[in-house]
This record gives structure tokens, sequence and C-alpha cells, in this order.
């Protein structure tokens, strides 16, 4: 369950100290371009279906210490799908049978 | 992502540039999707620009479209008011943006000497 | 371009993917995906579609706006007053979706942006934002000490010169029009393009003349 009366929350992190910066980047890979690209197809519609805000505030949701340990569009595709469950848009029981098939293919 | 401008009543800035203000000490719990980081709540600074007026994020984030707007600041600070260590220039600066909602205007003679 | 760092697959998390087996967000991704096709929110189309318009996106485009400002004095005084209609207007690059403040370096001034909060960061001009703005020690680090973490980037600022911090909090995405090297006075634009990088234009960087 997320803390949400954690004062600080575990996003708003500027004047902590998270260690050296490495100026690096990595080739972006297609599964985070699909992320990024369902965020953009939801948010730009004229009849929005998730908005940033709501995608930033299910990433604040996320329990601290798995926001601190999953990457940048495994937090996105996190809050993606538990917004649209909470919206009604997916079904929590589809999701996870989807998900199962998934791994069973591999 | 949403359009700016300063629209319709209710969103004529209250602050014009150059005014000194202090941003609200809150801090609020339970569920919230708050834009003012926790470091400068409770700082006083000089208002940079009106940059318009947007709707309001806390309330976007939990689905409510239909949020008002808000007039929407940017706001510059001395960083050696801001960090009790600061390490730079003495003339270094942060600019954040902040919604109205936050701010108040500084005690006189409180020249960015905050908290 | 900007992938020649050794540290090529340094994410801002630690462990998971790379080239291996599909995991647990992966396919979380893709159940998500093909859940919302089937229901006809969007089609595959629409996701081909977006996703290349997204790629089309790159620091080139701020470079042109870069160029173009010091070359142009008028431009670069409408980039500054107001720096989304001067774009969208004068540079032919479409769907600027975010207001964009111009902040310009001087002799006295180095501006440099970070987002505490999230990742805010101007893809439409800039294409996304590289691991290391993401990353935790930049987002943590960046706003009490700039000058530290620039020194990490190789850019170390005179200490007379005043170092500002933009914290993109909220509806304004950032672009930073660098100083213009010496010895590039009267260069065309195409090929002062060439020498504005990424990182020149998010501020961790200066720009140098290159031979």
């Amino acid at each position: 369950m997320p803390d949400y009366d954690n004062i600080r929350q575990q996003h708003d992190m500027g004047g902590l100290d998270k260690g050296p910066v490495v100026p690096s980047a990595h080739e972006i890979e297609l599964w985070e371009k699909q992320v990024e690209a369902i965020m953009r197809l939801l948010s730009m519609r004229k009849d929005r279906i998730v908005t940033v805000d709501e995608l930033r505030r299910g990433i604040e949701e996320l329990p601290p210490e798995l926001y601190d340990t999953i990457g940048y569009y495994e937090r996105w595709i996190m809050s993606l799908s538990n917004i649209l469950v909470e919206k009604g848009v997916l079904d929590r029981a589809e999701l996870d049978a989807r998900v199962q098939e998934l791994e069973a293919a591999e | 992502m949403t359009g700016g401008g300063i629209t319709g009543s209710g969103t004529e800035p209250r602050f014009n540039p150059g005014d000194a203000v202090t941003v609200s000490a809150r801090f609020p719990t339970g569920r919230r999707h708050l834009r003012t980081p926790f470091y400068i709540r409770g700082k006083t600074g000089e208002v940079e620009r009106v940059c318009g007026a947007y709707k309001n994020p806390e309330d976007l984030a939990f689905g409510n479209y239909d949020a008002a707007r808000v007039p929407l600041y940017r706001v510059r600070f001395d960083q050696r008011h801001v960090w009790d260590d600061y390490a730079g220039n003495p003339a270094d600066t942060i600019d954040i943006e902040i919604y109205e909602h936050w701010l108040e205007p500084a005690a006189t003679g409180d020249p960015g000497d905050a908290a | 371009m900007p992938h020649d760092d050794p540290h090529a697959h340094d994410h801002d998390h630690a462990p998971i993917e790379a080239d291996g087996p599909q995991g647990y967000y992966q396919h979380l991704a893709a159940a998500t995906r093909s859940l919302l096709i089937e229901k006809g929110v969007f089609s595959a189309g629409d996701m081909r579609a977006i996703i290349e318009k997204i790629d089309e996106r790159s620091p080139a485009l701020g470079a042109k706006i870069v160029a173009r400002a010091w070359t142009d004095a008028g431009f670069r005084e409408r980039l500054l007053a107001e720096g989304k209609k001067a774009i969208e207007a004068e540079m032919d690059i479409d769907a600027v979706a975010a207001d964009i403040v111009v902040v310009e370096n001087t002799a006295d001034v180095h501006n440099v942006v970070v987002c505490t909060l999230c990742s805010c960061y101007p893809v439409f001009i800039l294409g996304r934002p590289p691991d290391w703005y993401k990353s935790y020690a930049y987002r943590s680090r960046a706003v009490r000490d700039p000058r530290g973490v620039l020194r990490e980037f190789g850019t170390e600022i005179d200490p007379a010169r005043e170092v500002r911090v933009h914290d993109s909090t909220a509806d304004m995405r950032y672009l930073v029009l660098p100083m213009q090297p010496e010895g590039t006075e009267g260069w065309p634009e195409d090929k002062l393009v060439e020498i504005v990088t990424r990182d020149t234009m998010v501020g961790t960087a200066e720009v140098r003349a290159a031979g």
C-alpha cells in the first residue's frame, strides 16, 4: 500500500544527494517507445482518457521501494495500467490474465 | 500540455514581476499531487514573470479535467537563501514555476530570508 | 550520435532487461497495449504513427533554433520574449505542444535546466531526454550543487558568473540559448548547427567551436 502520509514523497528529491551523475545514454528499446506511445495516444485525445498529471500521480503513488528500484518506463507502465484499471478502461483480472498468457508463451 | 493564456474571470494574476513572494509552508498529506517542491516551501523569492493561467494539476491528477485555471509564475530565489550550506557564487539563483495558490505576499523587510 | 558514451547501457536504475528475455514490465506493457487495441481505444497504426512522430524529434531541431538566434538578432529577441510563438511562426517546426521559455547564457549568467519532480523536457524540440536527465542523481543534486554537477559533465563555470538553475516543475519547457563561441562570427547557419549539441541546450555543457 502506498504510504500517502509520508510528508516528503519519494519523487520529490530536489536537494537530496543521490550520488554522482553518469552522463550516459542508452538506445531506447521498442517496448519503451510503445509505453510512451500509449501514454501520448491516451492523453492527446479530445476525451483525454489519462492526463500527464494522472500519469505522474500514479507514479508518485507507487510504493517508495518500487519507485527507487524500477526504471523510467517501468514506472510509466505501472502507473498507466493502474490508472486504466482505476478508471474502468481495463479490468484487473483481464490484464493479469493477459500478462500470464504472455509469460507462458515465452 | 494544456494551452496557457489568462482567460475568463478568477484568473487575474495577484502578483506582478518584481513582487516579493513567500512559498506557503504547507505540507499536505493524504492522496495528493503537488508541483511545489518540498525544498522550496517556506522560502521567499521574487516573481520573475507571469506565465499565464493553467488548469490546476492537483485536480487534473485525479481526473478532474474541468479543473479551474490558476495563474502560474516563475519565481526567482537566491540559492544561499534556499540552502543554508550553499557553496557556489552568492549571486547564484534558482527559478521555479509555482502556482498562485502556493504563494503569499512576503512579509515586509524580509527580502529572501527564509526559514 | 549522442550515444558515444562508454556507459552506453547505464540506465537510471539498476538491473533488469537489456537484451535478455522479456520481464514483467515488458509483458505488462504488451498486455496493456494489446487490450487497448482490442477495445478499439486506438489502433496499431495509430501507435506506429505516434512513435514515428516522436522519433523525428531530435536535438537537431533545437540546434536550428539556436543557430537562427545567433544569426538573426530580431528572431533572438522574439524567441526570448515568446519562445513557442517564435519557434512555431518562424522555424517551420510544428506541434510544439508546450510553452517554451528560452533562457540566454551570457558572459555573466549560465543557465541549467532540471526537473526535480519527474523529468519534464522539451521533447518537441530536443527529442527524448537522455538517461542522465531522468536519473535520480541529476534530479536530486542539480538544484543544490549545480556547479558540482556541471563539473561531472566536464563543464567548469567561472566562479564570477552566476549559475541560474531552472526547476521545470509545471507547464513551461526550457531551452537554453548557449553563448556563441568566439571565432564563429559570420559562420552560416548550417555550419553553426553542427556545433550545438543537446547538452548545451540543457545547460550541462557549453558550445565549443570545432576545428
